[in-house]
């Protein structure tokens, strides 16, 4: 553990200096240890995509949290897109965002069934949790949905990968995440799926000093840079539990 | 003020002075006066556990028990405050009967009321305040938690009624919905105490069986599951009243020790993989499958007994009489858990104001140690200068009159 902290210290110093280096970039320094990146669960239905080089349909089922007020292209959804893109030169990449605002898990998956039909996605992201934990629903009940959910898009052919809520340490005294971060680890422990940990990403760039989420009234830049920075982590991550090599996708060509 | 149900001298006193007989009567008297200072340690100890894991996680956080088991000092807190309140209402109840005790249970579940409405009413002070001046896009979404601000008349009244609970204010409407059953539970616990224990533990079973649970505003049920956690609450009663004395032998067994320890080592093990990912591979599917969640609600049977191991492991291995309970480094822990409803009180209070501070002020590691530090000696200073006012006000009460002693303030 020790160790562990002393090396991650040692490289976000080294960031750190990077970062102040070029602090005229428009891209920020955001980079994610790789055990928060890893994962033991596979998305067949991408890789084998992506081996036949078939087009890869992503749907990302999120709420408010997937968006940036009046930004359109600048939330992760499209960084991702773009990130993809530019990995996966030989495929065909589009991301779709379904939006389900102020509602809660059991709610968002009510009408899920037609949407899974008319899009079928390869993958679908989801990306829930917090306004269930805003409304502390019964942490059971949220469970359950998530787990009917995840069903429901395993059964209609598509990889799945888990999003839990975003890291704010102002609504802290407010809303409790844990049991909800913790429900969707289980959930996702249960299908095999991967947990794109949002949280502990974000907690990790906010002790690294790469964004300071504490700031009252950062404007819209820090969104941006965060969506950006959310949309590098998850096409990486997407890439990584599709065990592809990526070289090998080039040569094959 | 009145100090949380606990065995003090003073608490002999008015039914002594009013009836000298029964001091005659009652020959363990001088014997209850000794008071049970491990109770205080832990009860304290308790107290600033909860304070540090109610502010954000920092360096101190690793002090806490949560990180190297199932249950933490929530556990500790509720035990503990049954087995106080049954030590001190038990002898009242014997003493000057149900009604007499009854009634001065319902005055402390009160008191705890009042205390509750008050953290209220500083929380809603302070979100208020951050609705008025947080302007981020990153977070419209979670910024909805201010949603019912919006209606107020809502709101309050269910704040009121304990349905609407803010973060970290769950456990004291637990305590009070404890102590509010306190008075049936005492007089069969001093009738047939195993048959309390054995309604206590069926309520449990049932809790988990027929998912009993507590409906909450606006949605979901109470953090606490009162169904499911008074069985902590009574297993104290229970051991205040002779369990305890009836269980030395159990106690004191090597099996139970190696039980104990063996159990205590395995949680250790287990929370080790939620820190350390690189271990996670090390824990067997079958086994997640088996025990995840671990579901704090309704206080998970991995939870309660890793809390008995814990006991087990300290009453073998801290005798009543350890000299170290009386030295000056514990004072601090002692004298918080001899006050524990204002200092829990407290507790809740610095940590929202911590929080605030670090939020609105100044945040980095360093303050935020800071803050902890000076919770916890406000929380010791406060606890140290209500010891000095009980012990002022007892004399003046002994000097005055002596049967006006409860208005006094100085018992309980």
């Amino acid at each position: 553990m020790k160790a562990g902290y002393a090396v991650a210290l040692g490289l976000s110093l080294l960031i750190g200096s990077n970062g102040l280096a070029a602090a005229d970039d428009i891209k920020p320094t955001c980079d994610v240890p790789a055990y928060l990146l890893a994962t033991d669960s596979v998305l067949t239905k991408v890789g084998e995509a992506l081996k036949a080089r078939q087009p890869l349909d992503i749907l990302v089922l999120g709420s408010r949290s997937s968006t940036i007020m009046a930004a359109d292209g600048t939330s992760y959804p499209w960084r991702l897109q773009s990130a993809l893109r530019d990995k996966l030169p030989a495929s065909t990449v589009n991301v779709a965002v379904e939006l389900r605002v102020k509602k809660t898990a059991k709610e968002a998956v009510a009408g899920l069934g037609k949407i899974l039909e008319e899009r079928k996605p390869t993958l679908v992201i989801w990306q829930t949790g917090t306004f269930d934990a805003t409304r502390s629903v019964d942490p059971d009940e949220f469970r359950d949905a998530v787990n009917e959910g995840v069903t429901m898009m395993q059964a209609a052919g598509a990889d799945v990968i888990l999003m839990n809520l975003q890291y704010s340490p102002r609504t802290e005294t407010m809303i409790s995440p844990s049991p909800y971060l913790d429900h969707m680890r289980v959930v996702a422990q249960q299908h095999d799926i991967p947990l794109f940990d949002r949280f502990a990403i974000m907690r990790h760039w906010n002790e690294n000093g790469d964004f300071d989420f504490f700031s009252p009234s950062p404007g819209i830049e820090l969104a941006k840079q965060v969506h950006e920075c959310i949309g590098r982590a998850l096409s990486v991550f997407v890439i990584e539990a599709a065990r592809v090599n990526l070289g090998e996708l080039r040569t094959q060509r | 003020m009145n100090s949380v149900a606990e065995p003090t001298v003073a608490s002999q006193r008015p039914a002594a002075v009013a009836q000298p007989a029964v001091v005659e009567a009652v020959p363990p008297a001088p014997k209850t006066s000794q008071r049970e200072l491990r109770l205080d340690l832990f009860r304290g100890m308790a107290l600033w556990l909860i304070f540090i894991d109610h502010l954000p996680a920092n360096l101190l956080t690793w002090l806490t028990i949560r990180n190297y088991g199932f249950s933490d000092a929530t556990e500790i807190f509720i035990f503990i405050s049954g087995y106080t309140a049954a030590f001190v209402y038990g002898r009242a109840m014997r003493e000057s009967g149900f009604v007499i005790a009854a009634a001065r249970i319902l005055k402390r579940v009160w008191q705890i009321y009042v205390a509750h409405v008050f953290l209220f009413v500083i929380f809603l002070a302070e979100i208020s305040y951050v609705a008025t001046s947080f302007e981020n896009p990153l977070y419209s979404e979670e910024m909805g938690i201010l949603d019912f601000l919006k209606q107020p008349d809502v709101t309050i009244i269910q704040a009121l009624l304990l349905r609407f609970k803010p973060v970290n204010m769950d456990v004291l409407p637990l305590y009070i919905v404890l102590m509010f059953f306190l008075p049936p539970i005492l007089w069969l616990m001093l009738r047939k105490a195993d048959l309390a224990l054995a309604l206590s533990v069926a309520l449990y079973a049932a809790t988990w069986h027929f998912d009993l649970a507590l409906s909450a505003y606006p949605s979901g049920v109470w953090v606490f599951n009162p169904f499911a956690w008074q069985l902590l609450f009574v297993f104290g009663a229970w051991c205040a009243l002779g369990g305890a004395k009836r269980m030395t032998r159990i106690l004191a067994s090597n099996v139970t020790l190696v039980l104990s320890a063996a159990y205590l080592l395995a949680a250790f093990f287990v929370t080790l993989t939620w820190y350390v990912p690189q271990l996670h591979p090390l824990m067997p599917k079958q086994l997640e499958q088996w025990m995840y969640p671990i579901n704090k609600p309704d206080l998970d049977v991995l939870r309660f007994a890793h809390f008995l191991a814990l006991a087990a492991i300290t009453v073998r291995f801290l005798p009543k009489d350890w000299s170290g309970l009386r030295s000056r480094w514990l004072r601090p822990v002692i004298l918080c858990g001899q006050h524990s409803l204002e200092i829990f009180c407290l507790g809740i209070f610095l940590a929202f104001a911590g929080q605030f501070f670090l939020a609105e002020i100044a945040g980095g590691a360093f303050m935020h140690f800071l803050v902890s530090l000076t919770g916890i000696i406000l929380m010791s200073s406060a606890a140290w200068l209500f010891s000095w006012y009980k012990r002022v006000t007892a004399k003046g009460a002994t000097r005055s009159a002596s049967n006006d002693a409860d208005l006094a303030g100085g018992t309980l």
